[in-house]
């Protein structure tokens, strides 16, 4: 019998990328494109969609070409994408509005502090379960709605669709301006701030507060289901999942029970604990978020310590300082010295996500003495992982009836042998990482083939997770309480720092 | 046999020049100074820049010599890049070998493991990331000998040290199995470091073809090799698709 196997598209913050998995959900080719960032104010980040559908249009034939297989062998695709980056395009020409506003943006920052006045925080957490922040979706539609001229009048006479990367992604792949569907799902449309949390439908109050008229919307469906299938760059294949990236990982890490999380090291890092059925409410600074959910299964959620910066300060150490060529130098870097020699990084680029929520937080570098060396920077990039992961945990352990045991990690560095035995040393638990890395795909994987019959059950799924490595915490209590200390003291001194302009638009 | 070929001739040309003077020069001025067309001195020194021997100025176009020529003698590849780079399929091997893979490259004399990737059977298993192992004695190693890419210590004698009854014991036997290395594209190691247990590995290229480290799985005997003692071919094919697919990574043609 020829093998089939399940294609996953994972439209990253950085790149997107398409990989093959076989039966046994290993991984079988992968083909990947960067695609730019734009930064064109302090605080702004912009992606081209275009560019990225045009991305995607390439790495598919590439990963069918290194596998050696044609279309036809694919079973089914699922889709990952970068969540709460937003998207608004033409409904009859498919050219983006503009540029897509990327999650990591913050000049909705105003908006922020006028919806925390006004309607107040609880209005939106009894609905969305989400505070308003610069990372959700809604907040950067209303600013393009608002700055766009007479994008207004052609959103409410439905000439406009918005969407996060699966939804645009999607639309282009049945068909686009020719009938394309226009579809998200409940992981997608819950970091949005539009969607009832319990019903998983489109909030009238909701889309009434942030002034979104409901044509532009797209349908939610549930992340794993057959959804139609592609026209182009696959005629033929079903596509059958959605999830964003995040909740992809943990059903990749086959986190299915209550108790069960994971943490995904990239751009940003982002920890997800597997809560069942049951919608829990953080009361240290988690969001609650929906995990999945499977054709006309109930919901399954999940709390969520969001991260902003980890991956991306490594990338800024290469690109802008240019103390490394490659990311992962840092590591050879960070260990040509012993310790970070008291140097403390806390990189709050685009304010602090959880468990602080800070918009008013700004990058520092503290400690600094004419006995720092570039090496002892690459430590404090690195620790300030691990650190961010601490006060994850700790308010994740806060929130749960059980504490961690163990931390189940993936994503591009956990490459890094030098930050996974701190992260397990500053956690004080072991550190796993699975035989796939690539959880993010391989979850969207997972999800599609699970709809389309690829795979019967979460159990068969749950078999093919094996453990690929293992670092043991080491480090001595006393200097891992102290060392947290000196983490605390150095983000107390990043807070604050933004402050609302005078006049005029917001940095 | 063919004589020399005049393109290289010319590059170790522009090298030479471009490290006799103290400042940078233009393509002109390179060309001018060794009789070349501009096109054929332009040709050779995009190529000499593709593979970091010569840097160009940004700001003034003009040409020197590049940072890689001063380490020539050390690794050119980042031992943590090549791990980054390779985690998918060592991944990838060991899920479908069932087996223990490790990657490694030189280190005054030994092999440094550089990634470890348990066997999937989830039994307890530690990372021995950072370890070092014999070269003539290791798959790994025997790679590493075998293309160049390491050396034994120059004191060594005659005699090898010995771990097991099976160890290669003097250079003469190792010269001969590395040859066969060379002639099949991998190694192996059959109880040769520690009884009961047997490797293969097989080289990770780089740019050119250069082998910048191997990449090996190992386990008991039994499991590694057949009803003869020897390594499964199953296993062999691959280990040796997974090298090929890292040296793809790492920008290798085809190999």
């Amino acid at each position: 019998m020829v093998e089939r196997y399940v294609m996953s598209i994972d439209q990253g913050t950085n790149s997107t990328r398409c990989i093959l998995f076989d039966h046994r959900g290993r991984l079988v080719s992968v083909a990947q494109h960067e695609h730019e960032q734009h930064f064109p104010r302090p605080g702004w980040v912009e992606h081209d969609a275009a560019e990225i559908w045009h991305n995607l249009q390439r790495v598919v034939p590439e990963a069918l070409s290194v596998a050696g297989v044609d279309a036809d062998r694919i079973a089914a695709v699922g889709i990952a994408n970068q969540r709460e980056t937003t998207v608004l395009w033409d409904r009859r020409t498919g050219a983006p509005v503009t540029r897509a506003i990327v999650w990591q943006d913050t000049r909705t920052a105003p908006l922020v502090d006028e919806l925390r006045r006004r309607p107040g925080e609880e209005f939106f957490l009894e609905r969305c379960s989400l505070g308003p922040s610069t990372y959700f979706s809604a907040l950067k539609l209303r600013w393009m709605l608002d700055n766009v001229k007479g994008l207004k009048q052609r959103a409410q006479d439905g000439e406009v669709l918005f969407g996060t990367m699966e939804s645009w992604l999607i639309w282009n792949l049945t068909g686009g301006p020719d009938g394309g569907l226009h579809l998200t799902d409940p992981t997608n449309a819950s970091r949005t701030m539009l969607m009832n949390i319990r019903t998983l439908t489109w909030d009238d109050e909701l889309l009434a507060l942030f002034g979104v008229p409901r044509p532009v919307l797209p349908e939610i469906r549930p992340s794993a289901e057959p959804y139609g299938e592609a026209r182009a760059v696959l005629p033929g294949v079903r596509i059958t999942a959605a999830l964003g990236d995040q909740q992809a990982a943990l059903f990749g890490q086959t986190c299915f029970s209550p108790g069960e999380a994971k943490c995904t090291y990239g751009t940003g890092s982002f920890l997800l604990l597997n809560t069942g059925t049951e919608l829990v409410r953080s009361r240290h600074g988690l969001l609650t978020t929906v995990a999945y959910k499977i054709g006309d299964q109930e919901p399954v959620y999940a709390l969520e310590g969001s991260i902003a910066v980890t991956g991306s300060l490594v990338q800024w150490f290469r690109d802008r300082l240019g103390l490394i060529s490659s990311a992962p130098e840092i590591e050879t870097l960070a260990r040509t010295v012993e310790d970070n020699g008291g140097c403390y990084i806390v990189p709050a680029f685009s304010g602090l996500f959880a468990p602080r929520w800070r918009s008013d937080a700004r990058g520092v570098i503290v400690g600094l003495t004419s006995y720092i060396t570039k090496g002892h920077l690459a430590r404090a990039v690195l620790e300030a992982t691990g650190w961010q992961t601490r006060e994850v945990v700790d308010a994740m352990n806060a929130d749960s009836s059980v504490a961690l045991k163990q931390l189940k990690v993936d994503g591009g560095m956990t490459a890094d042998n030098l930050l996974m035995q701190f992260v397990a040393d500053v956690l004080d638990v072991p550190v796993v990482r699975p035989m796939v890395i690539e959880t993010v795909s391989l979850g969207a994987a997972y999800a599609a083939g699970l709809a389309a019959g690829y795979w019967s059950d979460l159990e068969v799924l749950r078999r093919n997770w094996h453990r690929a490595g293992q670092w043991l915490p080491a480090m001595d209590p006393e200097r891992r309480a102290s060392e947290y200390e000196n983490w605390q003291r150095a983000v107390e001194r990043s807070l604050g720092w933004a402050r609302a302009p005078r006049s005029g638009e917001a940095d | 046999m063919a004589g020399p070929v005049q393109s290289i001739e010319r590059a170790a040309a522009i090298l030479r020049l471009l490290a006799a003077g103290p400042r940078r020069l233009g393509l002109g001025e390179v060309a001018a100074s060794l009789g070349l067309a501009k096109g054929t001195a332009y040709g050779i020194l995009r190529t000499l820049q593709h593979v970091d021997f010569v840097e160009r100025d940004t700001a003034t176009g003009k040409y020197q010599l590049g940072a890689a020529l001063l380490h020539l003698g050390t690794s050119y590849l980042d031992v943590n890049e090549l791990r980054s780079r390779s985690i998918n399929w060592a991944d990838a091997l060991a899920a479908r070998s069932g087996e223990a893979v490790r990657l490694g490259t030189p280190l005054e004399g030994r092999v440094l493991v550089i990634h470890h990737v348990f066997r999937p059977d989830d039994t307890l298993q530690t990372l021995d990331v950072g370890a070092l192992l014999p070269l003539h004695a290791s798959s790994l190693g025997k790679v590493l000998l075998a293309y160049g890419t390491a050396a034994l210590e120059p004191a060594t004698g005659p005699e090898l040290e010995a771990y097991t009854r099976h160890t290669l014991a003097t250079v003469e036997q190792l010269d001969r199995a590395l040859a066969e290395v060379r002639d099949l594209g991998w190694a192996a190691e059959i109880q040769e470091m520690s009884m009961g247990e047997a490797g293969v590995a097989a080289p990770i290229r780089g740019h050119g073809g250069l082998v910048v480290g191997a990449i090996g799985l190992s386990g008991p005997v039994e499991r590694i090799c057949d009803s003869q003692g020897h390594p499964r071919p199953s296993l062999i094919t691959l280990l040796r698709e997974a090298a090929r697919a890292v040296s793809r990574e790492l920008g290798a043609g085809r190999w």
